[in-house]
């Protein structure tokens, strides 16, 4: 019989985990812009978009600008694709943790083309998102996203999106 | 980026398309002031289109073009720095919002239902994007959008749109 491994601390996997995670969201200029964070359970991820006056598209109803709500899902798409690529590198030891900077993580997948189902008005308080990754291939991802805000079965938008996957290094 | 209380008169050149002709037609020195004027408010009134910094080339006729200046604060990919998809999709939603708005019948307010777009290629860094939108039905519940999107170099597109927007008011 194998010898049994000790379970790693608590405390060391979630560093690992939400360092990678800060290290993804943080090395993009444009989610820092829209304020958009990734709160993780395991490795399910949420995104929140919390409200600011610059969201806003429409002032006198007043809602949020469609193309927020499309960048928002857009991130939240792209990020959980990444995590899902990151995952078992991040897992096994094969990423380097010491050197998360844009030049030691992995490529972002690349949006071919993204559609959006407006469903509802965005309105002007916190909006949340999660990704469901439909297909995730050597070459091609399909990704479904969907929005909420007060409640979590009135979605107010959703998308699909088809990506490039980064090619792997060696 | 506030939204200043006096922006929100400025949804004004949405009802009255007209006001703002296609630089085709011949204006004075007054007119060019006043259409610069009223393009600016236009974008004035939306907040999120303010923030990105976008601009409001021509509009009338149910056809927009509107431009956005490269900043690095819209990266999406820190290793090349290109923009990411999502503030092309805010132009584009922007610019086909308001070919709706401009159309001849005259809508008073319309919303996205839908808007799909397709990249075509990754936009070159440090230059701006400008997109052009057609409004090219509308129907008494619903306008029918196109949209293409370019960098500088004009004759490659970066992306395409297609979307379906609610219509209000129609007259």
């Amino acid at each position: 019989m194998s010898e049994r491994r000790k379970p790693e601390p608590v405390q060391v996997i979630k560093q690992r985990r939400d360092g990678v995670l800060r290290a993804l969201v943080e090395g993009v200029p444009y989610i820092q812009f829209l304020g958009i964070q990734l709160e993780r359970r395991g490795d399910e991820l949420t995104g929140v978009m919390p409200y600011t006056d610059q969201l806003i598209g429409n002032p006198i109803l007043p809602a949020l600008h469609g193309g927020a709500t499309a960048a928002f899902l857009e991130v939240t798409a792209i990020i959980t694709l990444s995590w899902g690529l990151i995952w078992e590198d991040m897992e096994s030891g094969a990423l380097d943790l010491d050197n998360l900077d844009g030049d030691h993580l992995p490529r972002l997948p690349k949006t071919i083309d993204f559609t959006v189902d407006y469903l509802r008005t965005g309105l002007p308080r916190d909006a949340y998102a999660r990704a469901r990754i439909n297909r995730s291939g050597r070459r091609y991802a399909s990704v479904h996203v969907e929005a909420w805000q007060d409640n979590r079965s009135r979605i107010f938008a959703q998308a699909t999106g088809h990506f490039v996957m980064p090619q792997r290094r060696g | 980026m506030v939204s200043s209380r006096d922006a929100q008169p400025v949804l004004l050149p949405f009802r009255h398309p007209r006001l703002i002709k296609s630089k085709t037609s011949r204006e004075g020195p007054d007119r060019m002031s006043d259409k610069l004027k009223l393009a600016r408010q236009f974008i004035q009134a939306l907040p999120h289109s303010m923030a990105l910094g976008m601009e409001l080339r021509e509009l009338g006729d149910g056809s927009a073009e509107i431009t956005m200046p490269y900043d690095e604060k819209l990266i999406g990919d820190p290793k090349t720095g290109v923009i990411h998809g999502g503030a092309v999709s805010a132009l584009m939603d922007t610019c086909c919002g308001a070919a709706v708005m401009s159309h001849p019948s005259n809508p008073t307010a319309t919303a996205t239902m839908d808007l799909r777009i397709e990249y075509l290629r990754a936009a070159s860094p440090g230059q701006a994007i400008t997109t052009r939108a057609t409004c090219y039905h509308v129907t008494r519940s619903v306008a029918f959008v196109r949209a293409t999107a370019t960098d500088e170099d004009a004759e490659n597109l970066v992306a395409t749109a297609t979307g379906t927007f609610t219509v209000e008011g129609h007259k």
